[in-house]
C-alpha cells in the first residue's frame, strides 16, 4: 500500500481559519437578534480545521482532515434565556435562526438574575497571548506520517520486549473564533495546537497485555518533542510494566506522577466552582476562607499564560481574562464564577466563564496548576514502603462529600525505590483528607496539558488489592 | 436549515434533496485516486433540551446539525474527510480529500445503488419533536413536585429532557442505500438531600435517569414516568445519608439485575470488538472457541430490541443492525464485527459498524450488550453469602483493553452479611480483570433485566449510545475499592 507523500496536494490548501470573519459573522448575527426583540443576545462563532493521521506498524491507518465552522447564539428576553446553534450562515437562514431563537426564550421561565455582564465588567482589549504558529500549518498529512512513523519506529525497535503498537497519532488544529455580545464587547482570537503519541504494546504471562503511551503537545511547532524521544519514552513506560502484580490490601503513602495528579486535580477545581456551590453540589460549598489542602498547596487558575494549552484572552462572556488563586498555603482563596454564579452568590465574575458553540457560559478552568514545590521529584518516591500511581481508571468521586475511590497502576515503592509494578488494585480516600494529607511536592511541572501539576505526595490512602 | 423554531413543526428533511446520481458521482471522485471502496455519510441532526432547576426551566436550548462524511478505503487504511455544507463544490472537495489515503490504481467501474430493506425497531407513536415545548416543560414540573415531596430532606432538584431525531443516510461503493430516522428521548432528575445533624450537616446527591428510542409515549409506563424518577433520586439521596464506609479487600459479591450490565460492556464487551483483535491488541484475540468464562456465561450484543437506547435498524456503515451471541456457554463464538474488521477476519459485518457523527470515522462498537439469564431465584444468590457487596446502581466504569483490568463505580450499593443486606454503602469501586471475574461467575438469576439508563459508551473519542443488561449473578471474588479494612 502506499499513501502519497510528495509535497502537499492543491486540495489540502484550504481556506484557513480566519478570526476577523468570524466577528463579522458574530456581529451580523447580534443585529439580527436585536432585531427580532432580544433583550440581549451573545454570539460565538468558530472556525477550525483538523488534522489526525494515524501510524500503525509502519503504515498509514488514517488520514483524516476537515473544517468546520459553526455559531452558537444566547438570546434572553423578559430575563428568559434560549440557547441554540448552527452551521448555516447563508443571511436569509442567519436572520431566521435569531428569530426563531427570540421565540424559544418564551419557553423558558423568568429568572431575574440570568441577564448580560454590566457594561463595566466587559474587557476593554484583547490581549496578544501568542497562540498561533505559522509553523503549524506547515505540518501537513505527509509531515504528520513521517512524524508518527519516526515516533512509532523508535518505541518499537529500543526494545525486543515491545511486540505490537497500537499506532502513533499526529494532529494539529488550526481554528479561530469570535465572541459578540450587546453588553459591549466584541472580539477574535485564533490559535494552533500540534501533539504526536504513541501507544506500544508488550506481551506479558497469561496471555495479558500490556500497553503504555506517551505525548507531546504544543502550541508551537518548535516546542514539541522529537518523535524519537517520544517512542522511546512511550517504550520505556511500557516495558516497565512487565510483571504488574497486585499488592495487599492496607494504607500507605501514594505519590502521584503529574499524569496522575492531573486527574485529581481537574476534580478539585470542579468542586472549587463558584456554579457548583449554589447548586450545593459541592463538600466546599461552606469552606471558603478555611484550609481545604496542606499548607504546601498553591493552585491557580490563569488564562494569560503567554502561548498556554489552555489560555484565552477574554472569557465566555466577554469579560476580562485573568489570574485567580484558588487555593495559597492550602486555604481555599477563591471559588471560579461566570456571570450567573456570581450574582447567585452576592459577588463579581471571576472571568471564568467558558462556553461552546452548542451551550450556554458555565464556570469553566483555563490553565489550571498546581505550583511546583523545591524537592526533586525523585526524592518524593524515597519512602520505606509506599505506591507511585501512574495511571488511573474510572469515575469514582463524589463531589458532594468528596469520597474519592479510583482504579490505579503504577509502582510498588520500597526502601526508596520502585521496587516492580502494580496494577488492578484501588486507592480510596476522602478528598478533604487527601488534598490535607500532601506532605511533598515535587519540582517536576509539567506543561503539557491545561491542567499542569508536578509529583505530588499524599502520607496515606486506602488501598485495596488483594 | 436550522429549524429552531418555537413552532413544533416536524421538519423536512434536507436528506431528501440527495439522490443517487449525486451519491453515484461523489463515489467516484472518492474512488478517483485508487481507493477500494468508500462510503457517505449523510446525518441531520436535530435535538431540543429543557433543564430546570430550582423549581423553574432556566434554559431551552435547541440545535441542528447537517453535514457529510466521506471514507475512503485501502486496505486497512482510511482516508476520510467532512463537510457541513452540501453544496457540491464542498461536498467534491471532501470526497477528493478522503481519497488522498490511495494514491494509485484504476476507478472501479460504477454500481448501481439500490435501497436496503431495514428493519423498524422503534417505531414512535408520538415524536417528541412535533410535540409542543409546554408539553415536556410540564412533564418536569411533576418530576420536580415529586422530588421535593418525597422527603422533607431533600432540597435542590435539577430535571431535564433531551430529545433528538438523527436521520442517516449511508450510500456504499457497493451499490447500497439505507436510510434511518433513529430518535432518542433522556429524561433525568438530580436530587440533593441535606440533614442537620449534632456533629454538622450531611449532604448527599442522588439521580435517576432514562433514555431510549421513544416519543412522549416513554413516559406512559409507570416506572418511566416524571414521578418515578423524581422519587428515585429523591429515595436515593436520602438513603445515601445514612451510608456507611465500604470494605476494602477482595469479596464475594452480587451484582443486581441491569445495570450491573456495566461489567459485561467493561470486562468483555470492549474487549470482543474486532478491531481490537485484528489488531491482536486485545486479551481476547486468538481466542475464538476456547473458554473463555464460567459455562452458567451466554452473552449477546443485541442491536434488535425494541426502542433500546443502544439499538439500531442500520449501523453506520449500512448494515442492518443484528443480535450477535458473543460468548456461549461460557465459549467464545464471535466478535463484533465493522467493514475493515470482517474483511480481516474473512466473515461478514454483523452490524456493529458505529460512529458517533458525520465527522467521525466508523469503529466496531456495542449496542445492547447482556448477559442471557440464569436458573437460580435472586433472593437465593443474596443468601448463599454470608460476608459481602450488592451492587445496585452504577455511574459509569472503564476499562483496560490490552490486559482487560476493569473498574467500576457503584453509586447504590448493601453490604450483606450472613444472606441479608444490612448498611448502605458509599460511594465505591470495584476493580477486576475481564476473563478472570467471568470464570468466577457462581451463580446467575433467573430475573433479567435490561437497564433502562441512559449509557453511553466512550472510545478512541468517540460517543455512542448502548444499553446494558444482565440477571442477578455472583462473583466468588472481586477487590472492592472501600476505605475500612
Amino acid at each position: 500500500m502506499s499513501v502519497a507523500e510528495g509535497p502537499s496536494s492543491a486540495r489540502s490548501a484550504r481556506r484557513l481559519p480566519d478570526p476577523k470573519e468570524c466577528q463579522r459573522l458574530a456581529e451580523q448575527m447580534l443585529a439580527y437578534a436585536k432585531r427580532a426583540g432580544a433583550d440581549g443576545a451573545e454570539v460565538l462563532v468558530r472556525d477550525g480545521t483538523e488534522l489526525e493521521v494515524k501510524v500503525r506498524l509502519g503504515e498509514p491507518e488514517l488520514v483524516k482532515e476537515a473544517g468546520s465552522r459553526a455559531l452558537g447564539l444566547r438570546v434572553l428576553r423578559d430575563h428568559r434565556a434560549a440557547v441554540t446553534y448552527t452551521s448555516d450562515f447563508a443571511p436569509a437562514a442567519m436572520e431566521r435562526f435569531a428569530r426563531e431563537t427570540v421565540e424559544l426564550a418564551a419557553l423558558a421561565e423568568p429568572d431575574e438574575l440570568a441577564d448580560l455582564p454590566r457594561a463595566d465588567e466587559m474587557a476593554r482589549e484583547v490581549p496578544d497571548l501568542d497562540l498561533w504558529d505559522d509553523a503549524v500549518l506547515g505540518l501537513d498529512v505527509a509531515e504528520g506520517i513521517r512524524r508518527a512513523r519516526r515516533a512509532e519506529s523508535a518505541a518499537r525497535k529500543v526494545d525486543a520486549r515491545v511486540t505490537n503498537s497500537d499506532g502513533a497519532v499526529f494532529g494539529r488544529s488550526v481554528g479561530a473564533s469570535a465572541f459578540a455580545t450587546s453588553a459591549g464587547f466584541s472580539g477574535s482570537n485564533r490559535g494552533t495546537f500540534v501533539s504526536l503519541s504513541v501507544e506500544p504494546i508488550c506481551d506479558d504471562a497469561e496471555g495479558k497485555k500490556r500497553n503504555g503511551s506517551y505525548w507531546t503537545a504544543a502550541r508551537f511547532g518548535g516546542a514539541l518533542l522529537e518523535p524519537e524521544a517520544v517512542g522511546l519514552e512511550a517504550a520505556r513506560r511500557t516495558v516497565a510494566k512487565l510483571g504488574s502484580r497486585k499488592i495487599a490490601t492496607g494504607e500507605a503513602p501514594v505519590v502521584f506522577s503529574p499524569d496522575a495528579g492531573r486527574g485529581l486535580l481537574g476534580q478539585l477545581a470542579g468542586v472549587m466552582s463558584g456554579g457548583a456551590v449554589w447548586r450545593r453540589s459541592t463538600y466546599l460549598a461552606e469552606r471558603e476562607g478555611t484550609p481545604v489542602a496542606s499548607p504546601l498547596v498553591e493552585i491557580v487558575d490563569d488564562p494569560l499564560v503567554p502561548r498556554g494549552p489552555g489560555s484565552r484572552p477574554y472569557d465566555g462572556e466577554g469579560l476580562a481574562s485573568r489570574a485567580n488563586v484558588l487555593v495559597s498555603g492550602g486555604t481555599l482563596r477563591a471559588f471560579l464564577c461566570d456571570v450567573y454564579a456570581a450574582r447567585k452568590l452576592g459577588r463579581r465574575s471571576t472571568g471564568s466563564a467558558a462556553r461552546g458553540v452548542g451551550g450556554g457560559p458555565h464556570v469553566s478552568i483555563s490553565n489550571l496548576v498546581l505550583r511546583p514545590g523545591a524537592t526533586p521529584a525523585a526524592d518524593l518516591e524515597k519512602v520505606d514502603r509506599g505506591l507511585y500511581v501512574t495511571d488511573l481508571m474510572g469515575f469514582g468521586f463524589n463531589a458532594v462529600t468528596g469520597d474519592y475511590s479510583q482504579g490505579a497502576a503504577g509502582f510498588w515503592l520500597d526502601g526508596g525505590g520502585r521496587a516492580y509494578p502494580v496494577s488492578e488494585i484501588t486507592i480510596s480516600a476522602n478528598f478533604d483528607a487527601l488534598w490535607k494529607g500532601i506532605d511533598a511536592v515535587g519540582d517536576d511541572l509539567d506543561r503539557r496539558s491545561s491542567v499542569q501539576c508536578p509529583t505530588f505526595r499524599v502520607s496515606s490512602m486506602m488501598i485495596a488489592g488483594s | 436549515m436550522n429549524g429552531a423554531g418555537a413552532a413544533p413543526i416536524e421538519p423536512a428533511s434536507p436528506l431528501d434533496a440527495i439522490d443517487a446520481r449525486l451519491a453515484e458521482r461523489l463515489l467516484a471522485a472518492a474512488l478517483s485516486s485508487g481507493g477500494e471502496y468508500a462510503d457517505l455519510y449523510f446525518e441531520y441532526r436535530s435535538g431540543a433540551d429543557f433543564v430546570m432547576e430550582e423549581g423553574r426551566v432556566r434554559t431551552v436550548g435547541r440545535g441542528v446539525t447537517l453535514g457529510l462524511g466521506v471514507r475512503v478505503l485501502r486496505g486497512d487504511a482510511t482516508g476520510y474527510a467532512y463537510t457541513e455544507e452540501l453544496s457540491d463544490d464542498r461536498m467534491l472537495e471532501a470526497a477528493r480529500t478522503a481519497a488522498q489515503i490511495a494514491s494509485s490504481g484504476g476507478a472501479p467501474a460504477p454500481v448501481a445503488i439500490r435501497p436496503v430493506a431495514l428493519p423498524d425497531f422503534y417505531p414512535v407513536p408520538r415524536s417528541s419533536l412535533a410535540t409542543p415545548g409546554a408539553d415536556k416543560v410540564a412533564l418536569l414540573r411533576r418530576a420536580d413536585a415529586a422530588a421535593r415531596a418525597a422527603d422533607a430532606r431533600i432540597v435542590r432538584v435539577e430535571a431535564s429532557l433531551a430529545e433528538e431525531l438523527r436521520e442517516v443516510l449511508v450510500v456504499t461503493s457497493e451499490g447500497h442505500l439505507a436510510r434511518d430516522r433513529q430518535p432518542m428521548i433522556r429524561f433525568g432528575v438530580s436530587a440533593v438531600a441535606e440533614e442537620k445533624t449534632a456533629a454538622g450537616g450531611q449532604r448527599q446527591s442522588g439521580r435517576s435517569g432514562g433514555a431510549g428510542r421513544f416519543g412522549m409515549e416513554y413516559f406512559d409506563r409507570p416506572e418511566q414516568s416524571p414521578e418515578a424518577h423524581g422519587r428515585e433520586a429523591a429515595r436515593l439521596a436520602v438513603g445515601m445519608l445514612h451510608a456507611v464506609e465500604a470494605p476494602a479487600g477482595p469479596m464475594e459479591v452480587v451484582l443486581g439485575p441491569g445495570e450491573s450490565g456495566i461489567l459485561l460492556h467493561e470486562a468483555v464487551g470492549h474487549g470482543l470488538e474486532a478491531d481490537f483483535n485484528r489488531k491482536k491488541t486485545s486479551n481476547y484475540s486468538d481466542q475464538i472457541g476456547k473458554q473463555v468464562a464460567s459455562e452458567l456465561c451466554t452473552i449477546v450484543d443485541d442491536g434488535t430490541v425494541t426502542n433500546a437506547r443502544g439499538s439500531i435498524n442500520v449501523d453506520d456503515e449500512g448494515n442492518p443492525g443484528q443480535r450477535n451471541v458473543l460468548i456461549a456457554d461460557g465459549t467464545l463464538v464471535g466478535y463484533m464485527q465493522d467493514k475493515i474488521s470482517s474483511k480481516h477476519f474473512g466473515t461478514t459485518p454483523s452490524g456493529n459498524g458505529r460512529r458517533q457523527s458525520f465527522r467521525h470515522e466508523p469503529l466496531p462498537r456495542m449496542t445492547n450488550t447482556f448477559m442471557a439469564p440464569g436458573q437460580d431465584a435472586p433472593e437465593d444468590i443474596i443468601r448463599s453469602v454470608k460476608r459481602g457487596v450488592y451492587a445496585k446502581r452504577f455511574s459509569g466504569g472503564q476499562v483496560n483493553i490490552s490486559n482487560g483490568d476493569f473498574v467500576f463505580a457503584l453509586t447504590e450499593s448493601y453490604l450483606i452479611e450472613d444472606g441479608k443486606l444490612t448498611a448502605p454503602l458509599k460511594g465505591v469501586n470495584l476493580i477486576g480483570n475481564g476473563p478472570d471475574v467471568l470464570r468466577k461467575v457462581t451463580m446467575l438469576g433467573s430475573d433479567f433485566a435490561l437497564s433502562e439508563g441512559t449509557w453511553t459508551c466512550g472510545k478512541d473519542g468517540q460517543s455512542v449510545p448502548v444499553g446494558i443488561g444482565t440477571p442477578t449473578m455472583k462473583i466468588a471474588e472481586i477487590t472492592v475499592g472501600g476505605t475500612k479494612r
